[in-house]
């Protein structure tokens, strides 16, 4: 239950931070990654701020034997920097740049139940389940090679 | 069309968003990627000892967690806030960008929360090099849908 309790808890500050940032509007977002247009830099301090903050807490989380209300840290290990990885991140931005909107501030904004907001998270969590199939279909195969 | 610049609101909501990172490392000690934590709702709801995934896995607070989310708006609604939002496309075009975001969030294995806060924060440099790829398409998108297209 405890957990339940911070993960809600952690949601709702994520969601507050994204709408008080401005970052909930799709045309901000656009504007940041617009340089040569109508450039908007708030995006940039939005990352920095949460940056500044985020970034002694992962040093300090090296010294914890755990966390408060889990078993264990889970912290990605992967340091390789592969063709998944950039084809991936390529193709999340070229979604991102056409309409503005990233995985956060498209569940934030569910409650707002706009049409758009309602075929976006539709078709993004289609895309999820797509990616998980094809990620799990080439990790059997590279299971089947080795065997 | 322009957007005002918000230095002091976007700096205060993204000490909020950092917050929430830290609130999640320490407690749950996760990862605050909400590609990550939204898409693992779908996968089995049995783990690999065949106990649920609700009471004994992640589930449920990953459930939380997006249930936060979403309901953040609507406090701050009630609270007297106005939400502005401005989409530039119609849905055809919403469409095919859902399906690219979740597909590409999700096979680089996050987006701007876990790549972008939480990675550059642990200095990571898979999630730069993610960043720094998912930035720049965008802004070459955006680039050609409004300067060379859209004219």
């Amino acid at each position: 239950m405890q957990r339940v309790i911070a993960g809600f808890t952690a949601g709702l500050t994520f969601g507050a931070g994204l709408v008080i940032s401005g970052m909930s509007n799709p045309l901000k977002v656009q504007n940041f990654l617009d340089v040569f247009g109508n450039w908007d830099p708030s995006l940039a301090f939005v990352m920095g701020g949460a940056i500044l903050v985020a970034f002694p807490f992962f040093r300090l989380v090296r010294r914890l034997p755990k966390p408060f209300v889990a078993d264990d840290f889970r912290l990605p290990t992967l340091q390789q920097i592969d063709g998944r990885l950039i084809l991936g991140s390529a193709t999340f931005g070229a979604g991102w740049g056409l309409i503005g909107l990233c995985p956060g501030p498209a569940l934030v904004s569910l409650s707002l139940l706009s049409p758009q907001a309602i075929v976006f998270v539709f078709c993004m969590t289609s895309g999820m389940l797509l990616a998980r199939a094809v990620a799990n279909l080439s990790l059997q195969k590279a299971q089947r090679q080795v065997r | 069309m322009i957007t005002d610049f918000t230095p002091y609101t976007s700096l205060a909501g993204g000490v909020l968003i950092g917050l929430s990172a830290v609130i999640l490392l320490l407690t749950n000690g996760r990862i605050a990627g909400i590609s990550g934590i939204y898409s693992r709702l779908f996968e089995s709801s049995r783990l690999a000892n065949g106990r649920s995934a609700w009471l004994h896995g992640e589930k449920s607070w990953q459930l939380a967690f997006v249930g936060g989310l979403v309901l953040a708006p609507l406090l701050l609604m009630s609270g007297g806030l106005e939400i502005e939002q401005v989409f530039t496309g119609d849905l055809s075009l919403i469409a095919i960008a859902g399906v690219l975001v979740g597909f590409g969030s999700v096979f680089g294995n996050g987006c701007t929360s876990g790549h972008g806060v939480c990675g550059l924060s642990r200095l990571s440099i898979r999630s730069l090099a993610a960043t720094v790829t998912f930035m720049s398409v965008g802004a070459v998108v955006v680039f050609v849908m409004r300067h060379l297209v859209g004219g």
